[in-house]
């Protein structure tokens, strides 16, 4: 099964129904989808572009804004913003913005197109630790205002999350890399397999006129029951084994999914396509105040993943987990050959010195302390990847700003 | 299941429905036709037969289209000239096409350079019991100039073919007329004055579809060339409809078998109460097949059903007089649109239109919803017509300052 893993489960639009899919755009005036999209991508152009045939134009206007196009489009949760926003709702469903996106940014890269562009020298030069999407586009966008810009990755391949938390199916590797290669084109040196610790930050905030620091948060969570429990994995360590062996994993005959966030969904779903027959997943939130993205939680659904709401672990002996209802009186025994925690991940950026709660930093904005900058899931905000690109302008400006604007 | 009379009588020939194949692609051999019979198609007019000495050579490909958004087809553009296979072939079909559908209609479509090739071929379809004939004097693509509408827009060489073909058949004759001329009427008075029963309208419109912007050259490309050819399809339907709607006005009570951009009844009926009797189809068959004519048919009855009328010729021309010159329209009054803001879904396309293309009179509000300014709106409706919701309708009727009559008696 490791071929429909490997597969992108969403078909991609050909040139005939993409055509469809633009014409049942409405072409609003002073388009709310446009101004709903937290990256600032301006759909309503883009859309447009597209049904006057004019697809590098459109192009132009997803990639000038943002470096992470064609990710965005597969992994962003547009049902709530741009869809959500779209006036097409008024009459039957939203057009599928992210859909067209992904056409647009597949073009893109068939037609070998080229739209970022470095800006003159200025002399000056940022170390980012991280290469995850928040990392990248912060590095389009420091290349764009003629910084050099250096990036330390502790894996051997840059992404982050984007590499090792999305399935295959959702985010193929493939396009991940496009999106680097796109990125080290315009001149970033990506420096792979180091460990960024606080003496090799304070090298680089030596060596560096701002280090950028977006490490995210990697570190998977953990519940304490499931200490030393040789039958429970992280749900980030598990998408991250069959990501990188690319669906060749040993797989059990059940499995048990604890948690209801997107990796939840992510992992469960990966089971399935991978052709564990039995998975459950067991959350504590009901779905009413479901956490996952609605086209998440569908995927799973589809693909035959038993979620069961309202429980939270109890208490656990080898492979078998007490569950509790939130609030009704009842108790739920399941056991299982695998038990996968996708209950949240945290940052270590503490050890680097910056001052974290709640896995996020303590201040506004992106600087922590003269020349260290903060960016991604640690700096304040949405979680999302459109967010992180969102968050990767907005450091590299206050960077610029910092060093003068020049 | 409706069951309507969709019979007319035409020329004096009588056709179970109107719906016929046009002279084309569609209607080349006998398999055809027969499959199109037996899918219920009232006529065929079998593809163009011409001269045994005029050979013909097509080319490959031969076809174009012109598409819009998702919509393939909105119109095309076809190169193929008349009838390939030999003469003996064809007038062998029509033969065996009658005798095994003597109840449908078989029109034999000819054309010829000269006026003896026109008789002799008026003759030899009438021996081989085609029920009517059509006279191609239209195709656009012919490689003889002596042939197709080169030939259609002189009215002195029309009428001396028709009466040829008089000569060589007492079978009712059409004559089918190119829309590549300004004034269809003087050519069709003259077909008529030499013998023509009716008319056919409209052929093909010369046309470029599209070039290939790489290799700089029209389409489709034939060894580095193109040429001009016939265009068809639902974007000449207006076309047609013009030319249909000037020769009933130009020729009173004149018959026609309406050709142009059929694809629905709603197209059919259009045709007809506009004065075709018959009607003729090729693109939306090429595109979609014979079994269209189930909807075509169906569609129609039901019509007739909503419009209570037990006879489809109770329909003809019905709104020919509805259609008058711009100098007599009525210009004394203005309506208003209205809007319905629950309806409206707050795009914004209506301002952007009538900002754009009209007079500035619509505001939008911070509500995402349109306002009128009755001062600025010249009435025009493009608002209306761009509303992908249907949310903007006629409302309030003034009259013009100093215009005589009120709003109750306008008809609006």
């Amino acid at each position: 099964m490791t071929g429909d893993y490997k597969k992108e489960l969403k078909p991609a639009y050909t040139m005939l129904t993409i055509m469809e899919e633009a014409g049942r755009c409405l072409l609003c005036y002073d388009a709310p989808c446009t101004k709903s999209c937290p990256a600032g991508t301006d759909p309503a152009k883009f859309i447009r572009s597209v049904r006057f045939r004019n697809f590098k134009g459109a192009a132009e206007t997803i990639r000038e804004n943002n470096a992470l196009g064609a990710v965005c489009a597969r992994v962003c949760p547009t049902e709530r913003y741009c869809e959500e926003a779209c006036s097409r709702c008024g009459i039957d469903k939203p057009i599928d913005i992210a859909g067209i996106q992904r056409f647009v940014t597949d073009f893109e890269e068939k037609a070998g197109m080229k739209i970022l562009e470095k800006g003159a020298a200025n002399g000056k030069k940022i170390g980012i630790v991280g290469s995850g999407p928040s990392a990248l586009q912060a590095a389009a966008s420091l290349l764009a205002k003629g910084y050099e810009v250096d990036i330390f990755e502790k894996d051997a391949y840059a992404g982050g999350f984007l590499r090792t938390g999305i399935p295959e199916y959702r985010l193929p590797n493939r396009i991940v890399d496009v999106e680097v290669k796109r990125i080290a084109d315009l001149g970033a040196k990506f420096n792979y397999n180091v460990n960024v610790d606080k003496a090799k930050l304070d090298e680089l905030k030596a060596k560096y006129d701002a280090v950028l620091v977006a490490v995210g948060a990697s570190e998977p969570g953990t519940l304490d029951m499931f200490a030393g429990n040789s039958y429970a994995v992280p749900a980030v360590s598990f998408l991250k084994e069959v990501k990188d062996k690319q669906g060749e994993v040993a797989l059990p005959d059940s499995a048990l999914v604890i948690g209801g966030g997107d990796s939840a969904m992510d992992a469960a779903a990966t089971l399935k396509i991978l052709g564990v027959s039995s998975v459950t997943c067991v959350t504590r939130k009901e779905l009413s105040d479901f956490r996952a993205s609605k086209e998440e939680l569908e995927t799973a659904r589809q693909l035959g993943v038993t979620i069961i709401d309202g429980y939270a672990p109890l208490s656990v002996e080898g492979n078998t987990v007490v569950f509790k209802h939130r609030r009704l009186e009842n108790e739920l025994k399941l056991k299982a050959d695998k038990i996968i925690l996708a209950v949240g991940q945290h940052t270590t950026a503490d050890k680097l010195g910056i001052s974290v709660a709640k896995n996020e930093v303590s201040f506004d904005g992106y600087q922590a302390d003269g020349k260290v900058f903060v960016t991604g899931d640690i700096a304040k905000g949405d979680k999302t990847v459109v967010y992180a690109v969102r968050k990767g302008k907005e450091a590299a400006a206050a960077i610029d700003s910092y060093l003068g604007g020049k | 299941m409706i069951k309507k009379d969709l019979s007319v009588e035409f020329l004096g020939v009588h056709f179970e429905n109107p719906f016929c194949l046009s002279s084309s692609p569609v209607g080349n051999c006998y398999e055809m036709c027969a499959k199109c019979f037996d899918e219920g198609w009232g006529g065929i007019v079998f593809k163009t037969i011409g001269p045994k000495h005029f050979l013909i050579d097509e080319v490959s490909p031969r076809f174009d289209a012109l598409t819009k958004e998702g919509t393939p087809f909105v119109g095309f553009k076809n190169m193929e000239q008349i009838a390939e296979h030999s003469l003996e072939q064809n007038l062998a079909d029509i033969k065996k096409l009658k005798e095994n559908y003597p109840d449908k209609v078989v029109i034999a479509s000819i054309m010829g350079p000269t006026e003896e090739d026109w008789e002799e071929l008026a003759r030899l379809v009438t021996e081989a019991g085609a029920d009517m004939i059509e006279m191609n004097l239209s195709c656009p693509q012919m490689t003889s100039h002596a042939m197709g509408s080169d030939v259609g827009t002189n009215p002195e060489l029309c009428r001396a073919f028709c009466q040829a073909v008089k000569r060589g058949s007492k079978l009712p004759m059409m004559a089918k007329m190119t829309p590549n001329i300004t004034d269809m009427v003087p050519v069709a008075k003259a077909c008529l004055e030499g013998g023509a029963d009716g008319i056919a309208a409209i052929n093909t419109i010369k046309s470029i579809c599209n070039v290939d912007l790489d290799r700089k050259i029209g389409l489709p490309i034939i060894n580095g060339k193109s040429s001009i050819s016939g265009y068809s399809g639902k974007a000449v339907k207006p076309v047609a409809l013009r030319f249909i709607q000037q020769l009933r006005t130009g020729i009173k009570d004149v018959a026609i078998s309406g050709i142009g951009g059929i694809e629905t009844w709603e197209d059919a009926a259009e045709f007809i109460l506009l004065g075709s009797t018959t009607l003729q189809i090729t693109t939306a068959v090429m595109q979609y097949g014979y079994r269209i004519i189930d909807d075509l048919k169906s569609g129609l009855e039901y019509y007739m059903e909503e419009q209570g009328v037990d006879s489809l010729m109770d329909l003809i021309g019905v709104a020919n007089d509805n259609l008058i010159p711009a100098e007599d329209l009525d210009r004394d009054y203005v309506v208003y649109p209205e809007f319905d803001t629950d309806k409206c879904i707050g795009c914004g396309r209506c301002y952007v239109s009538c900002f754009d293309g009209a007079h500035q009179a619509i505001t939008f509000g911070e509500d995402r919803k349109p306002t009128c300014d009755h001062d600025k709106c010249v009435g025009c409706h493009l608002c209306a017509l761009v509303c992908p919701v249907k949310a903007i309708s006629k409302g309030e009727v003034v009259m013009k300052p100093g215009r005589k009559g009120t709003p109750a008696e306008k008809a609006i």
